[in-house]
C-alpha cells in the first residue's frame, strides 16, 4: 500500500509535533490570555523612552529648526533620508511574505507572514516621520495633497518622484494595513469566542467585527486576499522602485543610474527579511511557538537572504564596472574616489557595507548554518547594519564633494538630535511591536489550521492506518 | 427579520462534514450556512454556493483609479494650471504612470476591503448570533433550517448518523444588529402582550 502515502523526503512539516485544531487555538491564543513576563514590560519601557527622546529631538528640530541637524548646503538629505529609505527597505518583507509567496503557493508563509505584515505597517509607519519632519515647516505637510484649494489653486508636481513618493507610500501603508487587517478579523473572532473576561469579550468582540466564520464569508475572504496579493505584489516592487527614483532621476553622479530599481528592490527584501529574523526568532522563544515558526521557516528566510544578498552583491559590482566603462569623470570620482577608496573620508562606510551585505551572507550556502539560530540572530543585524551603510554610501558619499570643489572639506556627521530621532523611531517601532506581540495573536491561526491536515505530524497517524487497507477497497470507498 | 428555528449539528473533521454535507442535501434539506474555523476548500461548491465576485468589483474600482488619476493630473496639467517643467510636455504620459498605478491600486483594495464588509456584514459593533462559540476553533457546525414540514427529531437522528459530535436546536434570528459581545443582546425585542 505504498501507492497511497507519498512523504516528501525534501520537505518538513511546517507544523511540529501531533497538534489537533484546538491545540493551534490553545497555542497563539495563551499568550495574549496570559500577563506578559518581566522582559516584556523591561523590553516595553525601553522602547517607550527611546520614543519618548525622539519626540524630544523633533520637537527640537521644529521648534529651532533643521539648523538643530549637521546637514548642510551640499549634504542636505544625511541621517534623515537614509533612515528613510531604510526603513521603507524593511517594510517590504511583510508584503513580499505575505503577497508574492501567497501567489506563488509557498505554504510556509502562513507561519511568518502575521508577524512580518505587522512589522511592515510599523516600519513604514516609521519611515513616513523621517520626510515629513524634514519638511522643516511640517505644518505645510498638507501641501502635498492634492486638492482643489485657494492658493491659486496650486497643485504639486505629479511629474516629481517626491510626489510619486508621497502617493507610494500612502498607498502602500494602506494596502497593508487593509491586508492586515483583513486576515485578524477571522482570528479575533477566535479570541472573542473563547475570551474570559468582559473587557476581551468587548474589545475583540468590536475588532472582530462581528465575524462568524460563515462558509460564503470564507469564500468571500479568500477571494479578497488573493486578489489584494495581486495587487501588493507589483504594489511592493514599484514602492522601492519609487524610492529609488528620487535618487536615479537626478544628475548626481552615484545616483544617476538605470540599475537603481531592482537593485533597491532585491536590498529592501534582503534588510526586510533580516528584520523578520530578528522579530521572529526572539517571538518564537518568548511566546514559545516554535512548533509553528520551525527551522524549517527559519532556513527557508534564510535561502532568501542569500539570494538577495547576492543580487544587492551583483549590483555593487554592476555600479563599479559601468562607473570605470562610462569614462565620465565625475562618475569615476564619486565611485572610486569617494566610495571604494580606504583613504576616502567615508571608505570605512563603503566597505563596512561590502563586508555586511555582500561577503557575511555568503555563510548561508551552508546549511548548517542556515538552521543555525544564533548565526542566523547575528547576521540578521549584521545585514540591517550593512543596509543601513548602503543608503548612507548613496546618500553622503555623492553629495559631500558636488561639483563645487570650494564648498568641499565639511565631513558630514550627524547632531545628536538626528541620532535622536533615528532612536525615537527605534522606539515607535518596537513599542507598536510589543503591543502587537501582546494583545494580537502574532500566527494567523486560520491559516495555521489551513495547513494542519497537510503537513502536520498528526495527519501521517492517519496515513498508517490508510497503509493497512486493501487497495481495491480503498478506491471503491474514495470513488464512490 | 424573524426569529426561525435552526437544528444545528457539530462536526469535528472536515473529512466527516464533507459527506454529511452531501447526505444532507440529497435528503432535501436546506443547509442555512456551514460555520467553520478555517476557509476548508470545496465546502462553497459543496453547500451549493456560487462563485464569488467581489475580483469583479475589485477590477471596476481599480479602472476607475486610473481614469481620476489620469484625467485629473491631465486636467490640472493641460487645462488647469498648465506649468513649463523644463520645457517638457504638458501631458508626459511616462511621467505619470507611477502616480497612475499607485491609485489604482488604492482604490481597488480600499474599494474592494469595503465591500467585503458590506457584504458580510462586518464592522465594529455588529453582532450576530453565533450558533457555537466553537465554531471559531475546532468545530465545523451545520446549520440546517428547519420548515413547518420538518421532523426536527428524524433530523437530528440523521445528523448524529452523519457523525456529528453534538446536535441541538435554536431559535435564532438571523441578521445582525448594533451591539457588544460582553452583554446578552437580541435583535428584536420580546413584545408585551398588549391588554
Amino acid at each position: 500500500m505504498s501507492l497511497l502515502k507519498y512523504e516528501s523526503q525534501l520537505r518538513e512539516p511546517l507544523v511540529d509535533g501531533t497538534k489537533t485544531y484546538h491545540d493551534v487555538t490553545e497555542d497563539i491564543c495563551r499568550p495574549i490570555e496570559a500577563k506578559p513576563g518581566k522582559l516584556w514590560y523591561i523590553g516595553f519601557f525601553i522602547s517607550v523612552a527611546l520614543l519618548l527622546f525622539g519626540i524630544y529631538s523633533v520637537y527640537r528640530e521644529v521648534v529651532y529648526g533643521i539648523g538643530q541637524w549637521n546637514v548642510n548646503h551640499t549634504v542636505g538629505w544625511g541621517w534623515d533620508i537614509t533612515n528613510f529609505v531604510w526603513w521603507v527597505g524593511i517594510g517590504h518583507a511583510g508584503t513580499l511574505i505575505s503577497a508574492i509567496l501567497l501567489l506563488f503557493r509557498q505554504t510556509w508563509r502562513n507561519g511568518v507572514n502575521r508577524a512580518a505584515e505587522a512589522m511592515t505597517i510599523f516600519a513604514v509607519m516609521c519611515a513616513g516621520q523621517f520626510p515629513i519632519w524634514h519638511m522643516g515647516r511640517v505644518w505645510m505637510a498638507f501641501f502635498t495633497m492634492p486638492y482643489p484649494n485657494t492658493r491659486g489653486p496650486v497643485w504639486p508636481n505629479f511629474a516629481s518622484p517626491l510626489m510619486w513618493d508621497v502617493f507610494a507610500i500612502s498607498t502602500y501603508f494602506t494596502v497593508s494595513l487593509l491586508f492586515w487587517y483583513s486576515g485578524l478579523i477571522p482570528d479575533f473572532g477566535t479570541i472573542r469566542d473563547r475570551a474570559k473576561t468582559k473587557f476581551r469579550k468587548l474589545s475583540y468582540g468590536i475588532a472582530s467585527f462581528g465575524w462568524s466564520g460563515s462558509t460564503k464569508h470564507w469564500q468571500r475572504l479568500e477571494s479578497l486576499s488573493l486578489v489584494l496579493a495581486g495587487l501588493a505584489t507589483p504594489l511592493v516592487l514599484s514602492v522601492h522602485t519609487i524610492v529609488s527614483f528620487d535618487f536615479a532621476t537626478s544628475v548626481i553622479p552615484g545616483w544617476h543610474t538605470t540599475i537603481f530599481p531592482p537593485y533597491f528592490v532585491a536590498g529592501a527584501i534582503f534588510s526586510g527579511f533580516a528584520m523578520v529574523q530578528t522579530l521572529l526568532l526572539i517571538t518564537r522563544k518568548v511566546l514559545g511557538l516554535e512548533s509553528y515558526i520551525t527551522i524549517g521557516h527559519i532556513e527557508a528566510m534564510n535561502k532568501v537572504i542569500v539570494l538577495t544578498g547576492s543580487i544587492v552583491g551583483c549590483a555593487y559590482l554592476t555600479e563599479l564596472f559601468m562607473a570605470f566603462y562610462s569614462q565620465n569623470q565625475y562618475e569615476n570620482y564619486a565611485f572610486f574616489y569617494s566610495r571604494a577608496n580606504f583613504f576616502s573620508p567615508y571608505g570605512w562606510a563603503y566597505y563596512s557595507m561590502m563586508f555586511c551585505n555582500v561577503v557575511s551572507p555568503q555563510i548561508f550556502w551552508f546549511r548548517k548554518m542556515r538552521r543555525n539560530l544564533w548565526v542566523t540572530m547575528f547576521l540578521s543585524i549584521v545585514v540591517n547594519v550593512g543596509m543601513w551603510f548602503e543608503r548612507f554610501v548613496i546618500i553622503v558619499t555623492s553629495l559631500f564633494r558636488d561639483y563645487l570643489p570650494s564648498s568641499w572639506g565639511y565631513y558630514y556627521s550627524p547632531t545628536i538630535y538626528e541620532v535622536g530621532f533615528y532612536l525615537g523611531t527605534f522606539g515607535l517601532f518596537f513599542t507598536c511591536y510589543f503591543l502587537f506581540s501582546k494583545y494580537f495573536p502574532v500566527i494567523a491561526v486560520a491559516e495555521i489550521k489551513q495547513i494542519l491536515k497537510v503537513s502536520g505530524e498528526s495527519y501521517k497517524d492517519k496515513m498508517d492506518k490508510l497503509e493497512e487497507e486493501p487497495v481495491e477497497e480503498f478506491a471503491h470507498a474514495t470513488v464512490h | 427579520m424573524a426569529k426561525k428555528k435552526f437544528v444545528v449539528g457539530c462536526f469535528d473533521d472536515e473529512n466527516v462534514l464533507f459527506p454529511a454535507v452531501k447526505k444532507v442535501r440529497l435528503a432535501g434539506y436546506k443547509i442555512h450556512d456551514v460555520y467553520t474555523p478555517y476557509p476548508v476548500h470545496g465546502l462553497d461548491h459543496a453547500i451549493g454556493l456560487r462563485e464569488t465576485s467581489l475580483h469583479t468589483a475589485g477590477f471596476i474600482y481599480g479602472i476607475t483609479g486610473t481614469t481620476i488619476a489620469l484625467g485629473g493630473m491631465g486636467w490640472v496639467f493641460t487645462a488647469d494650471w498648465p506649468l513649463n517643467i523644463g520645457g517638457k510636455p504638458h501631458f508626459p504620459l511616462p511621467a505619470f504612470i507611477p502616480i497612475t498605478f499607485e491609485t489604482t491600486v488604492l482604490l481597488s483594495a480600499v474599494g474592494m476591503v469595503l465591500t467585503f464588509c458590506y457584504l458580510c456584514q462586518l464592522a465594529p459593533f455588529i453582532k450576530k448570533h453565533h450558533f457555537h462559540p466553537r465554531a471559531t476553533d475546532d468545530l465545523f457546525v451545520m446549520v440546517i433550517e428547519c420548515t413547518s414540514k420538518t421532523n426536527i427529531e428524524d433530523l437530528q437522528s440523521f445528523l448524529g448518523n452523519a457523525g456529528a459530535v453534538e446536535v441541538n436546536t435554536q431559535l435564532a434570528e438571523t441578521g445582525w444588529w448594533i451591539g457588544r459581545y460582553d452583554k446578552e443582546q437580541t435583535l428584536i425585542r420580546e413584545e408585551l402582550p398588549v391588554v
